[in-house]
């Protein structure tokens, strides 16, 4: 399941690319992205907000996604290095981006903390979203 | 999909989770766990984290549902060991685990199921006592 790759910017070294289609797959997202996180030499703190991210991330794709990838790799800009994360679906769109991010709020049965929360816990967060066009969410750590 | 081990001992129930937690796999923590109070007559359930790399979402709405869950069963629940960094890194997200005790080792944490448990029979009387 695991396809190593170059990436096409100068900047991030090989992309780790990861299908996301059942819970097992969750797990295994974390644990990538705690082994870059390490070979990165962020702080334990900031490997586990990651990877907190990560899990919170990789299961809205599997859940509300319908599956997708994750692509993950090491990234540096102006010296400072830090860990990238793609989440990509083909699924249904957020379609009130907003209302997404509100904490609490949820179109499911969870805590409608996964998406604010994970904002919250990097430094980098971007959501690229439209209704029928799926989703694609990108964030970073950066080491301090 | 593996399965959590969930010891006995006297009244309490003790579970040790050792491995990065799959969504299936909590929830049959969570299932398990209410059939074993209701099985045994367990009055506390001691939840051991220390293992536990982190807390998403996902574990937190389980360890929260599983102490809704056994205080309606007449338990007690107690999450122990919980990792500095997963502390913080909780609280971020957002998630406030309430209603939800916690210790710092298993022994603090039997300590306080067994003061908890102690107390029982006079917090009911003081209870039935306000409602009259
Ligand atoms: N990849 C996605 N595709 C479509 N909709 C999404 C996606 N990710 C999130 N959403 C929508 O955004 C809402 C909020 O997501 P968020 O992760 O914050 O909460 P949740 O998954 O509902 O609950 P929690 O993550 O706290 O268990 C979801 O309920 C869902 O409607
Ligand atoms: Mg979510």
């Amino acid at each position: 399941m695991w396809k190593s790759m170059t990436s096409p910017t100068s900047e991030s070294e090989a992309t780790l690319t990861l299908a996301i289609v059942n819970d097992g797959d969750v797990v295994r997202g974390r644990q990538a992205v705690r082994d870059l996180a390490v070979s990165a030499k962020l702080s334990l703190v900031d490997q586990t907000k990651l990877v907190t991210a990560t899990s919170e991330l990789a299961r809205n794709t599997l859940v509300y996604g319908g599956g997708g990838e994750l692509r993950a790799s090491i990234v540096s800009e102006g010296g400072r290095q830090g860990v990238e994360v793609e989440f990509i679906d083909d699924g249904p769109g957020i379609p009130d981006l907003d209302l997404a991010l509100t904490d609490g709020w949820t179109s499911g049965s969870g805590l409608g903390l996964g998406l604010s929360g994970a904002k919250r816990l990097v430094e980098d967060f971007e959501v690229d979203s439209a209704p029928g066009r799926g989703t694609r969410v990108r964030i970073v750590k950066w080491k301090r | 999909m593996d399965r959590i081990p969930i010891l006995r001992i006297g009244d309490v129930l003790l579970v040790s989770i050792q491995i990065d937690l799959q969504d299936q796999t909590a929830l049959a923590l969570q299932d398990d766990l209410s059939s074993k109070i209701v099985e045994t007559g367990a009055k506390g359930v001691l939840i051991d984290i220390s293992a536990l790399e982190i807390v998403d979402s996902f574990i937190g709405r389980m360890i929260s549902t599983t102490a809704a869950v056994s205080r309606v069963l007449d338990a007690e629940t107690v999450v122990v060991g919980m990792q500095p960094a997963v502390a913080i890194t909780l609280v971020e997200l957002g998630l406030t685990l309430d209603g939800v005790r916690t210790a710092l080792d298993v022994d603090r944490g039997l300590a306080l199921l067994s003061s908890a448990l102690g107390k029982a029979g006079s917090d009911v009387e003081v209870d039935d006592l306000a409602h009259e």
